[in-house]
């Protein structure tokens, strides 16, 4: 507890200093941890307005270039060889039939390819990118069954994936540790997640739990999973002389720039990465072997290569989610009142990657017990590194701890709301620290009310529809705000009163382009169609990942900044004839294109006046923004109540959600209607963990049997009901524009709702995922 | 995927004269294209068969005769179809995807290869299917969508065909041209089960090419459905489906024809439940029965013992909804 | 030759090029996506004289004299199809990856639907007159995935437009 108590204490301390100095500077932004963003209280601007996509035109007309799609003159295709064993060496590796296969161009292997260093691992340094950090094609040896072993490259893709099946390669096996009992039952360790150990206590929790009145005590396991996004992993690789250009989908550009840089021993600024339309994610498109060695390719024949993975390859070399086995105990007494809360378990992980799938993390702002154990062991297998995925913890871990929550409130005899409303912490039961806005209560109240959760009968089994049993679950949705260190923007304001912004984000999908133009019009004062937004290239400032639904916080607080910086230059090139003269920075803000005193808006000078004035075609700002401080000194989490109504036929078992409702506190929406399909997008992969998703991993080989969107299910149009989502829209004061972020959160409580849906149906507890149909038979 | 010479075909005998060793008929490709990017198959000739006959015409004795180059989607749709043989255009429409079955041909439906992840696994995985003396690493493996009827200590694979399910149930005959001839192959003896050979499929030649299929006339083929149980509400392969027609007359099953899909090697037609039930009263407590005799014989291995269970229930649940009575 | 959105094209000189690459790789018309290569996902859905089919598992030999119409034939950027600005309005799509064959196969299956195609939701076999309910609209498109979870706003994308037509 003294790291945390020390970290608060320095943080408060840091904080206070910034506010003090900085407050005075800007009124008009937002200072991390103090004062709330100005931009909350301007209703009537643009955010808050459900905005058609800026992009809208383009995705739809087929016109925006993904990865694959840009051309590069003499380009080349490339096509990957997989090992087949889980640990070993090649002992031969035979590549003269494909290379005098027609088109072949040439074939990398270990024997040939371009030195290079590992790939730094994500976590690992601030700008590190690598989903491992495995030498890439460098040695003879083995790690994982279906570890890339050859780059066949030719004049067409037809070429050279034909061209991959005359490679042969044989193998000395070495052996592997492929199954997850026999790793558990040779030890395990506990995890380490961001420096930190996955391991929590507070009193003691065993004791309590042994004297609670009401306990619960239940095992859960989730299997394997894999992001699907629907655009393939695609990399064109282009050297110019020393410098590197990627055509990638990426959502992290300047993380990929900088781990490429250092693997090639080249400086940061000679790899430029670019990505403007990335087709999904999920925690997905960052960086693996396959724009590495799309790289090395592209150096040793000297051409532009382009690395197109197959379904199949994208399975083999891209990690996904790994397995958790976890324990939820919870003691509570006689009135609900939690006692203890112990969550437990362990995770599959590599030597090789520094992510124990943290599915503790909800557990540790969730509820008010009295005493807790958390922890997460880890054991190391021989397979492809796993990576984060959609709420990497809070997604599986929701599973678990809501799942027996709900089981908590049936033993009771309680309803499971009034159960979890009677949980709810003053403030952070772990840290101590207050939460910076928590609404979970409202969101449980409005949610239930328009779920219509009064009507819900208690008694498993108690509807029935023809064949189906009807039944209806609820859980906690709950996902953290975070913002990474990094963030920076540029602003370019030309004569005619155009903002561009430039920031190295991603838009993979989330609406990034719109919500920023309407939150840097709103700031500036502009119309829509007076802001650009560009982003998706390694060369713009700031490094900004789009994951842990942290980008709009991220470039939100940077643009902040950047603003900051451009209204001192503004008033500063204004001189004595403006309106403006004589006023300082913290005096004005944006309005009508251009600046005004806060007090007297009739002091006002536009931008296009005052660069005119100035003889300026454009001025052009640069900043970063401050340090995420605000993180430290407050519990920041983002909460849904998730309602859902399943059928489940009592014939043939099959489940099916025919409703669902999310509500939702997440601070301000910036934009509903693209907020809308973040949450939604968000409840149907967790309809997916929670009906039908599994990534297949043999665990005599390590080999992954099902790498096809046929054979891995994700939901399809037919499994999907109208889902409504609903959201309290109260702004966080200690994030920029009030706003947490919104991405992940969807994917969180659903499962778990969906299996509470199930028992009330069918009285069924099914705790292993997915729920498929032979277990409700 | 390799090289290959590429015909269409104009008529049967002109297919038959464009064949060649190694080659294969093509259809809509939505299996075969699919495999052979996998290296699964690697013919070097394709014959193109898609224009030939997709006509869909009364039969000789009354029935109905389906050119082997027709649609799913058009035979689906088919007016004639859909009134006398509703489980066939049921079992069509439940299979795939519309743009599959907008392309797929009832001769390459016919002959679509089992979706086993091991056959599918060329470069990592022993299969005897793909490779006879290989081995088996489903029977031990991932088996969910194995067999359970039928299946040898060489291969637990399933057919995946919806449409062969509604076929096996209705006595449909396979009109083949073989050697200039043409052939009537019983529905029931065109797919086989696995035995020591499991990388055949069928019992015809690679040079037979399919022309037709021939529904014969059942009265009451009207009388018919078929039900599909999945993974996932649409697009998912079957885990057990069910085609079957009912006749009762004066309270008695006077006829019945019942197979299912997703449990064996070759679409199952279920003749021991048939015979129990010729006669007999239509009532569930029978359908049990018959159920239960039909599958009694299965086996499950390590992950799909559910089907046994799942297939009679749906036995059970397809023949309680066409006798109308009381479940 | 094949008409591709109107215009005749050569067929390519490998023939094991499928329709999908050769738009995509052959003739740039990169609209139309590759999602799985296996005929699972629908991304690379076209219409071939009027019918969506999946292009990724077609030889493009095997359309030699067809008519083709992809994304890029149904409306531009500057011009849309009146499904295409549906989808703008309903928010249906996010990465927009899915997107184009989702826009394809509607357009396919508002013309089945004309023609009284059954589906597997489809009550009445007998009956050839349909009506597009939304579990009609969700069975059949269900060989489009979307991983995004644009569901509900393609589906209401697809109601907007049709009642539009129907005006
Ligand atoms: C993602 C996906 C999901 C699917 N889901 C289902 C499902 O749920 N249910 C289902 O039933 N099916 C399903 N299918 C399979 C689909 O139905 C088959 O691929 C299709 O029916 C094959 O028909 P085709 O004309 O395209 O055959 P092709 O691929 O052209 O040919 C298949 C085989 O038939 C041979 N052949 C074709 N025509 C003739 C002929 N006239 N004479 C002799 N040989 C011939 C070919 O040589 C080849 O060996 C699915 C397919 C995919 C890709
Ligand atoms: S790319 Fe054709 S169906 Fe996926
Ligand atoms: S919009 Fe991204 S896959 Fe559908």
């Amino acid at each position: 507890m003294s790291i945390v108590n020390d970290a608060k204490q320095l943080a408060q301390g840091l904080v206070e200093n910034v506010v003090s100095t900085a407050v005075a500077l800007a009124p008009d932004s937002w200072i991390p941890g103090g004062v709330p963003d100005p931009l909350i209280a301007h209703r009537h601007g643009h955010v808050g307005k459900p905005i058609s996509r800026v992009d809208g035109a383009l995705k739809v007309s087929g016109a925006a270039p993904f990865a694959a799609e840009i051309p590069v003159d003499g380009v080349v295709f490339a096509s990957l060889v997989y090992s087949t064993i889980a640990r070993g060496r090649i002992a031969s590796l035979d590549t003269r039939q494909a290379e005098a296969a027609p088109g072949v161009i040439a074939v990398m292997t270990y024997q040939n390819a371009p030195r290079m260093k590992s790939p730094p691992a994500f976590l690992s340094a601030p700008k590190a990118a690598g989903g491992d950090d495995a030498p890439v094609m460098q040695d003879d040896k083995v790690r994982w069954n279906g570890e890339p072993i050859a780059v066949v490259l030719a004049h067409s893709q037809e070429q050279a994936d034909h061209a991959k099946s005359l490679v042969h390669a044989s193998y000395e096996s070495e052996a592997a540790l492929t199954d997850f009992a026999e790793a558990r039952a040779r030890g395990s360790k506990t995890g380490l997640f961001m420096g930190h150990a996955l391991h929590d206590e507070i009193g003691d929790a065993d004791a309590a739990f042994g004297e609670s009145a009401v306990t619960i005590d239940s095992h859960f396991t989730t299997p394997r999973h894999n992001h699907n996004a629907i655009e393939l992993h695609s990399v064109t690789a282009n050297w110019t002389g020393d410098k590197l250009r990627l055509h990638d989908a990426s959502q992290l550009v300047a993380h990929t720039s900088w781990s490429i840089a250092q693997m090639f021993g080249m400086p940061e600024e000679n790899v430029v990465v670019t990505s403007p339309f990335v087709g999904g994610g999920f925690g997905g498109k960052c960086l693996w072997q396959h724009q590495i060695l799309a790289a090395a390719a592209a150096r040793l024949v000297n051409r532009p290569v382009r690395l197109t993975l197959s379904r199949e390859g994208v399975y083999r070399m891209v990690g996904g989610r790994t397995l958790t086995e976890q324990r939820v105990a919870l003691g509570a007494n006689a009135e609900g009142a939690l006692k203890a809360l112990i969550h437990t378990g362990t995770v599959a992980k590599t030597a090789r990657n520094a992510l124990p799938e943290p599915f503790i993390l909800p557990a540790r702002s969730a509820y008010a017990s009295e005493t807790m154990k958390l922890d997460v062991q880890t054991v190391e297998l021989d397979m492809l590194s796993n990576t984060f995925m959609r709420a990497p913890g809070e997604s599986v871990g929701t599973f678990g701890l809501e799942c027996a929550m709900d089981e908590l409130a049936a033993k009771l005899g309680m309803d499971p709301i009034e159960l979890r409303l009677r949980n709810e912490p003053e403030k952070d039961p772990l840290s101590g620290l207050p939460f910076s806005s928590r609404n979970l209560a409202e969101a449980w109240r409005s949610g239930a009310e328009r779920f219509g959760w009064s009507r819900r009968k208690p008694t498993p089994r108690a509807t029935r529809d023809g064949e189906w049993l009807v039944g209806v679950g609820c859980a906690t949705a709950t996902y953290p705000y975070y913002r990474m260190p990094g963030g920076a923007a540029r602003i370019t304001l030309s004569a005619d009163g155009h903002a561009t912004v430039e920031i190295a984000a991603h838009e993979m999908g989330m609406g990034t382009a719109t919500a920023h133009t309407q939150v840097v019009a709103d700031r500036l004062g502009l119309p829509l169609d007076a802001v650009t937004f560009l982003y998706g290239d390694s060369t713009m400032p700031g490094v900004v990942l789009a994951g842990g639904s942290q980008q709009t916080a991220s470039i939100g607080a940077s643009v902040t900044a950047a603003h900051r910086a451009l209204v001192a230059r503004l008033i500063e090139i204004a001189g004595n004839d403006s309106p403006l003269a004589g006023l300082s920075p913290d005096q004005v803000g944006g309005r009508d294109a251009g600046l005004s005193h806060l007090e007297e808006p009739g002091r006002h000078e536009t931008y296009a006046s005052i660069l005119s004035r100035s003889r300026r075609e454009s001025i052009t700002v640069e900043a970063n923004a401050p340090d995420p401080l605000e993180t430290m000194h407050w519990s920041m989490h983002s909460h849904g109540a998730m309602f859902c109504e399943v059928r489940v036929n009592t014939i043939t078992g099959e489940p099916r959600v025919s409703r669902f409702l999310g509500s939702f506190d997440c601070g301000r929406i910036l934009n509903p209607k693209t907020a809308t399909s973040q949450f939604r997008g968000g409840i149907i992969m967790g309809l997916g963990l929670a009906l039908m998703e599994e990534t297949q991993f043999d665990e005599r080989n390590g080999r992954i049997m099902n790498p096809s969107l046929a054979e891995y299910h994700v939901p399809v149009h037919m499994d999907v009901p109208d889902i409504e989502v609903m959201w309290t829209d109260i702004p966080d004061p200690h994030a920029p524009m009030g706003a947490r972020g919104i991405g992940e959160i969807g994917i969180t409580g659903t499962g778990a709702a969906i299996a509470n849906a199930i028992y009330n149906a069918t009285g069924k507890r099914v705790r292993d995922l997915p729920i498929t149909l032979d277990k409700l038979m | 995927m390799n090289l290959f010479t590429y015909a269409r075909a104009t008529s049967a005998a002109d297919a038959a004269s464009k064949f060649q060793p190694a080659a294969k008929f093509l259809g809509g490709g939505t299996n075969l294209v699919d495999l052979m990017r996998e290296t699964i198959e690697r013919p070097t000739a394709l014959v193109d068969v898609t224009g030939l006959s997709s006509a869909i015409a009364e039969g000789p004795q009354g029935g109905l005769l389906i050119g082997a180059a027709a649609r799913n989607t058009k035979v689906a749709e088919d007016t004639l179809v859909r009134t006398r043989y509703p489980a066939l255009s049921r079992a069509i429409v439940s299979g795939a995807s519309a743009q599959i079955r907008n392309m797929a041909t009832v001769g390459g439906n016919l002959l679509q290869r089992t979706r086993c992840t091991y056959f599918y696994d060329d470069e990592g995985s022993s299969c005897n299917k793909r490779q006879p003396g290989q081995g088996c690493d489903a029977i031990d493996g991932f088996n969910r969508n194995h067999a359970v009827l039928g299946a040898s200590s060489s291969c637990v694979a399933v057919h995946p065909s919806d449409m062969c399910v509604a076929l096996a149930a209705f006595d449909a005959v396979v009109h083949i041209q073989r050697d200039g001839q043409e052939l009537k192959i019983p529905f029931g003896d065109v797919h086989r089960l696995p035995g020591d050979r499991p990388d055949l499929d069928t019992t015809l030649h690679p040079a037979d090419l399919i022309v037709a299929v021939e529904l014969p006339p059942l009265s009451f083929s009207a009388r018919s459905t078929y039900r599909k149980v999945r993974d996932r509400a649409s697009y998912a392969f079957a885990l057990v489906s069910v085609a079957a027609a009912l006749d009762i007359k004066d309270g008695k099953i006077a006829d019945v024809r019942l197979a299912l899909g997703g449990v064996a090697h070759k679409p199952w037609r279920a003749s021991k439940a048939e015979a129990m039930l010729r006669g007999g009263p239509a009532t569930e407590d029978a359908f049990r029965a018959a159920a239960a005799a039909e599958l009694a014989d299965a086996e499950p291995l390590s992950h799909n013992g559910f089907k046994i269970e799942l297939a009679r229930r749906a036995i059970v649940a397809v023949l309680v909804e066409l006798a109308g009575v009381e479940a | 030759m094949i008409t591709i959105n109107g215009t005749g094209v050569p067929l390519p000189d490998d023939l094991r090029v499928t329709l999908l690459d050769l738009l995509r790789d052959g003739l740039n018309l990169s609209g139309t996506k590759k999602g799985c290569n296996q005929g699972a996902c629908g991304a690379c859905t076209v219409l071939v004289d009027g019918e969506r089919v999946i292009s990724c598992l077609a030889l493009a030999v095997q359309y030699e004299g067809r008519s083709i119409v992809t994304i890029e034939g149904l409306g531009t950027a500057g011009s849309l199809h009146p499904l295409q600005q549906a989808f703008i309005d309903h928010d249906g799509f996010q990465c927009g990856y899915c997107t184009p064959g989702q826009i394809c196969s509607a357009v396919g299956m508002m013309d089945e639907i004309r023609r009284g195609v059954p589906s597997h939701v489809t009550e009445d076999l007998a009956s050839t007159t349909l009506t597009l309910s939304r579990d009609e609209a969700r069975e059949r498109m269900s060989g489009n995935l979307c991983r995004c979870g644009a569901h509900n706003g393609i589906i209401d994308a697809i109601f907007d437009a049709r009642q539009e037509a129907a005006e």
